[in-house]
């Protein structure tokens, strides 16, 4: 072999080399961040659910105890249910309003500098912070609140209506207005991808305003609704203190039991109850995702 | 819902015996934003033949396109489908069908879907649709891809798929937006024969928009040369390339060098020109009607030239500025001081027998009857 041959050949696994160091080194950040925030917190939560504890302190060892406590509890089935209901009811009124605001933005508004203006005007409520936005709504739904007193000026109404304010009402409506914008954006995403030219080709082909959106914009749109459905669900059912505030502590959320748990050192328990969480969450993306393969959607798109 | 009737092309048929005869009449499209798109255009096109639209871009002939598929409603005139007015009616209702530029398939459908999409929102039945959508995707060689996504299709094939979509409707008009724009030169040249294969065959009408001269006198039997929203001439597509009316044109079909000249005398339909030059040109009046000292323009066919010594009348002298090779023909291009280039094409034969440089002098000549008047607009 020449010694031209030899240099060209070791230039060339020295740039092998270099090159996956140079790629470990640009995964380490992300992978760093991943272990200490994620897979640490993970595994520490994972072992405090499997000790024991008296009325003062946490006792290392192996038991099931925790679990079964908690999975035989009453109280448990019942939080699941009331926030099962919630988030149900939340994501229907989240997914009809986020796709209607994504449509309009995408579809509707013609200048492309006007429907990013309106979609960052989406966002403005996010500059303050969730307390507040939720606290507002406290002046408006209460019984002396602006909404009661609107409607008795008026006489539409000779008593309060006591369900606007600490009911299942206020909790959604809270819920609604944090997190519709969690449904916005992966719609509006998935939309701005649809070819304007489909809805001529779909009128040329005979369709009605209903038929496209039910056969071209809905079917394109999936992903988007599929990912804000997954936000908007994990949001709800990992929430405790919209529920705590917003139904005047008339409700409790499965993350409430978890907080009163902590308060009076029951950390075991409140770990195990996380796990259980945990659980059924990744449960219920699994269940959307085996819906619909939201990897092929997003490759997919050319 | 529906009945089967209107599948079938509809019986209407016009003097010439087909389906799908057009006419515009006074149709203007103004913008919301204020731009005459289409300023008042006069048009019509024979039942069963194949049309084309041809201009620069910004010319209002995709505009016109889309006013006759219904996708843009005009702000004057009427447009008719075999005698009745369809302003304002779907596109279903018109019996016109549009096969988009981008050919706006639809990416989520396998080709399958996508064909049989106008046959689901009529509600036929799944197995009776695919059948059907079968039998047209047999028809434009794309059978083994049936079930493929158009992502997963080559260019010529998805525009196969737009073009099958398109003809499950049994159009009277079939509407192509550029249809040929989006292939490789290869491609092109064989979609053009097979559009044109193809609308023989179905017997319908079809309007073809492109920016391509020689795209549009290959496959139309009528050209529409259109430019600033109106159309400037309309005529068979020897008509168009053999005989423009107007310099623009003449310039714009490409076969005509456009001179210019002021009258002299007029004798025996003959008019003698003088060109700014000071050559001299006889150019046959026909019906026009020319006066001494007015200036007008006239067409002489590039391909029609004969390489000639100078003469005193009908011909050109000028300096050699470029030689291209184009296979058949060798196109040479003279520069003339104070006038445009003058452009020639010589037959390949002749040329090689007596090569010319580049630089020197050459003339070339014309016989009477390849010179006619142009119309000035």
């Amino acid at each position: 072999m020449s010694a031209s041959a030899t240099l060209v050949a070791a230039v060339g696994r020295r740039r092998e080399r270099s090159w996956s160091l140079s790629s470990l080194l640009l995964a380490l950040p992300l992978a760093a961040v991943l272990v200490c925030f994620v897979v640490a917190p993970l595994i520490s939560v994972v072992a405090v659910s499997v000790f024991r504890y008296d009325n003062f302190a946490v006792i290392p060892g192996f038991t099931l105890e925790n679990y079964a406590s908690v999975l035989s509890s009453r109280l448990t089935l019942s939080l699941y249910l009331t926030m099962i209901r919630l988030a149900a009811i939340t994501w229907a009124v989240t997914l009809v309003l986020g796709f209607c605001v994504a449509y309009f933005l995408v579809f509707h508004v013609r200048s492309k500098l006007i429907a990013i203006g309106l979609f960052l005007a989406c966002t403005v409520p996010f500059w303050t912070s969730n307390i507040i936005r939720m606290i507002s709504w406290l002046p408006l739904l209460g019984r002396q609140g602006i909404i009661n007193q609107a409607l008795l000026t008026t006489g539409v109404i000779h008593q309060p209506l006591g369900f606007l304010l600490y009911s299942d009402f206020s909790v959604i409506v809270s819920y609604v207005h944090l997190f519709t914008i969690f449904m916005i954006v992966p719609i509006f995403n998935a939309m701005s991808r649809i070819d304007p030219a489909l809805f001529e080709a779909s009128r040329d082909a005979g369709a009605s305003r209903w038929q496209t959106m039910r056969l071209v914009v809905l079917p394109l749109s999936k992903s988007g609704i599929v990912l804000g459905s997954v936000f908007v669900i994990t949001l709800v059912m990992g929430d405790f203190y919209v529920v705590k505030v917003m139904s005047g502590g008339s409700l409790a959320s499965v993350v409430s039991a978890m907080v009163d748990d902590i308060s009076t050192l029951l950390f075991p328990h409140a770990a195990a109850s996380a796990v259980i969480l945990l659980v059924v969450l990744t449960l219920l993306v699994a269940g959307i995702m085996r819906l619909v393969d939201i990897r092929r959607e997003l490759v997919a798109e050319r | 819902m529906d009945t089967a009737a209107e599948i079938t092309p509809s019986p209407a048929r016009t003097v010439t015996g087909h389906a799908g005869a057009i006419e515009l009449a006074g149709v203007a499209k103004r913008f919301p934003n204020g731009a005459l798109a289409v300023n008042g255009i006069n048009l019509r096109i024979a039942g069963g033949s194949y049309c084309c639209l041809l201009g620069p871009s910004g010319c209002g002939k995709t505009t016109t396109l889309r006013m006759i598929a219904g996708h843009e409603e005009p702000t004057a005139g009427e447009i008719l489908i075999d005698g009745s007015n369809v302003v304002g009616l779907s596109p279903r209702a018109r019996g016109t069908a549009m096969m988009f530029q981008s050919y706006a398939l639809f990416p989520h459908l396998s080709v399958r879907d996508n064909v049989a999409f106008s046959l689901r929102v009529r509600g036929t039945p799944r197995a009776e649709r695919y059948r059907e959508a079968d039998q047209v995707i047999e028809q434009v060689q794309l059978t083994e891809f049936a079930a493929r996504l158009p992502g997963q299709l080559s260019g010529g094939q998805q525009q196969r798929v737009a073009l099958a979509r398109a003809l499950i409707t049994r159009p009277r008009v079939l509407l192509l937006d550029e249809p040929l724009s989006a292939l490789d030169e290869f491609l092109r040249l064989q979609m053009r024969a097979e559009l044109r294969e193809m609308q023989r065959r179905l017997g319908i009408t079809f309007v073809h928009v492109t920016h391509t001269q020689l795209e549009a006198v290959a496959v139309a039997d009528q050209v529409v040369v259109m430019a600033h929203g109106e159309v400037r001439q309309s005529s068979s597509a020897r008509g168009i390339y053999a005989e423009p009316r107007s310099a623009y044109v003449a310039q714009f079909m490409g076969g005509q060098n456009v001179l210019r000249g002021t009258v002299e005398s007029v004798a025996a339909g003959i008019a003698t020109l003088r060109g700014p030059g000071g050559e001299g040109y006889a150019v046959r009046l026909g019906a026009d009607k020319a006066l001494a000292g007015q200036t007008v323009e006239f067409a002489v066919r590039r391909d029609r030239l004969s390489l000639a010594s100078s003469s005193t009348v009908n011909s050109i002298t000028g300096r050699v500025r470029a030689i291209e090779y184009q296979g058949t023909f060798v196109k040479m291009t003279l520069t003339r001081s104070g006038a445009p280039d003058f452009v020639a094409y010589v037959d390949e034969g002749a040329y090689f027998r007596a090569p010319v440089a580049v630089g020197t002098m050459a003339s070339f000549g014309w016989e009477l009857d390849e010179a006619h008047l142009l119309v000035s607009e």
